[in-house]
């Protein structure tokens, strides 16, 4: 078989990304392997979500390539991103605001239909048994992310931390190879950071798909990530096993100041 | 080649009444975000108070400032009745309400004053002048220099005041403004007053050349290419606008109109301004901002 | 409690999936159904089918075309009334050139030609964003009309742009009384909510909402926004031209393009901002609310003494009203009469229990 057997999911290969001039991201390398969970750590500012933007084609990087599952990219648009199986969260969360949760959730599955919008407009086709299938599917995910209480509420009503699952719920629903998740326990509490990790770690198991993720927690990060990638002011400044990088003298620098 | 000169002055000219509207919509968007839609009925209140202020025997200076005192109870009520209750509303929501104060600003105008068309006079000829063996006509230069004017005091009020740089703040970043104790709904009333003596001036240039009438309100119409052209929020986006907008307009009509039938001012703007909205989404001064997820 | 719902459940997807899930809901809405379609032809007047019933339905399709669009696209557009227009004259220069084509089907080319005009000026929707959308439909409001004046041909070379209704006959059926052509009205406005119920209800729908309410995570998701935004213009078109059809044969007769202006498309607009934006059933009451409230004002001014207010007084506080009403709106119930309904059927389903 070819690359997409490959142990190599996600490289960046020497990216570059400004805005206007400042420099968000310079010249970062770093592979994702299939199957593991990555955390990118790093101080606010340091690039992280600029990072992830440019991964799935938010952003366009003006240096560099990404290659995903064997294909390489100077960029992608989103869509594109999302049609190779890519999925995300938000660090502000982006959900829907006007629908369901369900109806949230089955947006996940937009690419998994087949039959056109004049045969489900006239229930025709395959659009009847269709639905069933993508419903049974996002029924799935809705109990696997034990969210099935608020099935019909709008998602504008949910608490903030229902609001990260179900925006969880959303991107898992497309049934991702690669799963980009920006600060998914930011502001929890203990309990709730507890709980979201048991999730990210059971998709990581259930499902296999690789996961990318941003978040500060330093105790959560060694605990869930198989990979750690430390920025810090747009440069990678470590990649490693978590043991490695915590040891890493630069990354204590970092995050805890230079001594003098 | 003198006869292209003088449609291009002359449009040039009628430019600068577009930009004159435009003025008005930037300030209001710059310091609130809202596209006023009811500048236009704005223009037609200034001068339907104007005008009837006058003909009822008050003097010309007199009828102003009563009409600027009007515009300044307008501009309370509607930062009490409108603005304040749909704070941190969509921008969509704001300019549909502003869609509904449109109405009721026109409705009650010719309520108020009636609907028969009043005459303006301000005492400036409508001749035409000769420079160099161009002919402009007097009342539009008249009208340009009004403008300058304008524009000039308005920079010098929102460079050198501190109300200007309070304005300035609200307009960067409205909850940051108020963090540092700027007080929105005086800043909201100070703009909208403001806006109602531009539509005051807009009202009394446009009225005497059109008459005071129903028709006045649909200057609003002719803002917005004007506005897509040079950008929501600058001003000197709007006079750059004013002028294109003014000058392809007249060319257009004299050079392109006899080919296709005539009549075309009142879509050609818009079709001019939805190939800019292609070429340059942001408009000729607007910046592209960057999205953050 | 005659709306008690204990009982009925789900048992399969397809049965949560129906329009409406309650036994009561479909009962309601076959007996509203067959009041309209059976006995409302008996028992109405000429005066209550022109002036009442016929503008009615064809302004809540129109209100319905817009909000495909805008409450449910999230696209603002200003220039519903050029679409009705462009509807209006296709279709009848659909009947005129071409020999014994069905009225329906013309009317349906007619929606057809309007979707198409109504992409081209949704082109720049891919571009911009929110209000700057304003400007392209209006480019489209006086550009469609000022064709239709000035180029003879689509009017069959009227004088004045005035066309008038072909023979209004379906399925061999003379449809031209004022019965016959509130009937047309209501089959083709029922048909088409059905087809706009499905719409909003399937994945089209939802990547519409998902496109209004966050239009970067529905990319990001793997929704197509040019698809997705052209395809709501190309309906919202579709629906806006059949119903400047049925505008311009069921209801007025004859038309000319200024029938068509800017205060229409603002009127189609208060519809569905005073109906309810992203609901089906808000245009009906948008629609009814337009219609009605002029002729309650205008009955209410009939009983104070003559002379104290005349008509031209009376347009100008109608107006102040209107205006008045759609900031009220906004700000109290921004989701408009369909949310107030609601309200009170969540109130009427647990009656008489108060919580």
């Amino acid at each position: 078989m070819t690359s997409s057997q490959s142990s190599t999911l996600l490289s960046l290969d020497r990216v570059s990304l400004s805005f206007k001039g400042v420099k968000a991201v310079s010249n970062i390398s770093f592979a994702v392997a299939r199957g593991e969970i990555c955390a990118l750590i790093g101080p606010n500012g340091a690039g992280k979500s600029s990072l992830l933007n440019v991964i799935n084609g938010v952003y366009r990087a003006q240096e560099g390539s990404v290659s995903f599952d064997g294909e390489i990219r100077r960029h992608m648009r989103p869509q594109h991103a999302a049609e190779r199986g890519i999925a995300r969260t938000f660090q502000n969360i982006a959900l829907f605001k006007g629908m369901t949760v369900l109806d949230n959730v089955l947006t996940g599955r937009n690419l998994k239909r087949r039959s056109t919008w004049i045969e489900q407009a006239l229930r025709i086709g395959r659009a009847n048994h269709e639905d069933d299938v993508q419903r049974e599917r996002a029924e799935k995910v809705i109990e696997f992310l034990r969210i099935q209480p608020w099935r019909d509420t709008l998602v504008g009503k949910l608490p903030y931390g229902l609001q990260k699952r179900v925006e969880l719920a959303r991107a898992l629903a497309a049934e991702p190879k690669l799963l980009l998740l920006d600060e998914p326990m930011a502001g929890m509490n203990a309990s709730e950071k507890t709980e979201m990790s048991g999730f990210i770690v059971d998709i990581n198991r259930e499902y296999g798909t690789t996961v990318v993720l941003i978040e500060h927690d330093i105790g959560v990060v060694m605990g869930l990530s198989d990979h750690v990638v430390v920025l810090d002011y747009g440069r990678k400044i470590a990649d490693g096993a978590p043991e490695e990088v915590r040891r890493n003298p630069e990354v204590i620098a970092a995050y805890l100041g230079t001594r003098h | 080649m003198e006869f292209f000169f003088e449609v291009l002055i002359g449009g040039l000219l009628a430019g600068v009444m577009y930009s004159l509207v435009a003025i008005g919509f930037v300030l209001i968007y710059k310091a609130s975000g809202v596209f006023n839609f009811a500048q236009g009925a704005m223009v037609l209140f200034a001068a339907l108070t104007f005008v009837s202020l006058v003909e009822s025997g008050v003097p010309f200076w007199a009828a102003f400032a009563l009409t600027l005192a009007t515009m300044i109870l307008l501009a309370l009520a509607v930062e009490r009745w409108v603005l304040r209750p749909l704070v941190n509303r969509s921008p969509i929501t704001l300019f549909m309400a502003t869609l509904g104060l449109a109405y009721i600003i026109e409705g009650g105008a010719q309520a108020l004053w009636g609907a028969q068309v009043h005459g303006l006079e301000l005492g400036i000829d409508d001749v035409p002048l000769e420079f160099g063996g161009l002919f402009v006509s007097q009342f539009d230069l008249f009208a340009a220099a009004t403008a300058a004017t304008l524009v000039l005091v308005l920079s010098l009020l929102f460079n050198k005041t501190r109300i200007g740089l309070s304005l300035r703040a609200v307009a960067d970043d409205t909850l940051a403004a108020q963090a540092v104790g700027i007080r929105l709904r005086r800043i909201w009333t100070v703009v909208w007053a403001v806006a109602g003596l531009v539509a005051l001036i807009t009202g009394l240039l446009w009225g005497a050349r059109l008459g005071v009438q129903f028709s006045l309100s649909l200057v609003v119409l002719k803002a917005l290419p004007v506005l897509i052209i040079g950008g929501f929020s600058s001003v000197g986006g709007a006079i750059v606008g004013g002028l294109i907008v003014g000058a392809s307009e007249k060319l257009a009509e004299i050079y392109i109109g006899p080919l296709i039938g005539g009549g075309i001012e009142n879509w050609f703007p818009y079709v001019l301004a939805t190939l800019f909205l292609l070429a340059r989404p942001a408009g000729l001064f607007g910046e592209r901002t960057i999205e953050r997820v | 409690m005659f709306y008690t719902e204990a009982g009925q459940f789900s048992t399969r997807y397809a049965a949560d999936r129906r329009v409406f899930r309650l036994r009561q809901d479909r009962f309601a809405l076959a007996l509203l159904l067959v009041f309209a379609a059976g006995v409302v032809p008996l028992i109405g007047n000429d005066y209550w089918f022109n002036a009442i019933l016929i503008p009615f339905l064809v302004l809540s399709l129109a209100g319905l075309g817009l909000n495909l669009l805008t409450g449910y696209a999230g696209q603002l557009s200003l220039g519903s009334a050029a679409f009705m227009a462009a509807g209006a004259f296709a279709a009848y220069n659909f009947q005129l050139r071409i020999e014994g084509l069905p009225l329906l089907i013309s009317f349906g080319l007619g929606g057809l030609v309007a979707a198409l005009l109504s992409v081209v000026f949704g082109l720049p929707s891919l571009r911009i964003k929110g209000f700057y959308l304003i400007v392209s439909t209006l480019a489209a409001q006086f550009l469609i009309p000022w064709v239709l004046v000035k180029y003879g041909w689509f009017s069959n070379h009227n004088a004045s742009g005035v066309i008038s209704a072909p023979p209004l006959q379906v399925i061999g059926a003379d449809l031209s009384t004022p019965v016959g052509r509130y009937l047309l009205t209501l089959g083709v406005v029922v048909a088409l909510t059905w087809l706009a119920k499905n719409i909003v209800r399937s994945e089209l729908g939802r990547n519409w909402m998902a496109v209004r309410d966050m239009d970067t995570a529905a990319a990001v998701i793997g929704i197509s926004l040019p698809k997705a935004k052209l395809l709501a213009f190309a309906l919202s078109g579709f629906y806006l031209g059949i119903a400047g059809s049925l505008w311009a044969f069921a209801y007025l007769g004859t038309v000319e393009p200024h029938g068509f202006d800017l205060s229409r498309s603002f009127q189609v607009l208060f519809i569905i901002i005073i109906g309810g934006l992203g609901s089906l059933l808000g245009n009906f009451l948008g629609a009814a609310f337009i219609v009605l409230f002029p002729l309650f004002l205008s009955n209410l001014v009939g009983l104070l003494p003559p002379g104290l207010i005349d008509a031209g007084q009376l347009e100008n506080v109608q107006k102040m009203i209107f205006g008045a009403l759609i900031i009220a709106f906004l700000i109290r119930e921004p989701e408009g009469l369909a949310r107030i309904w609601q309200k009170f059927r969540a109130r009427a389903r647990r009656w008489p229990l108060r919580y």
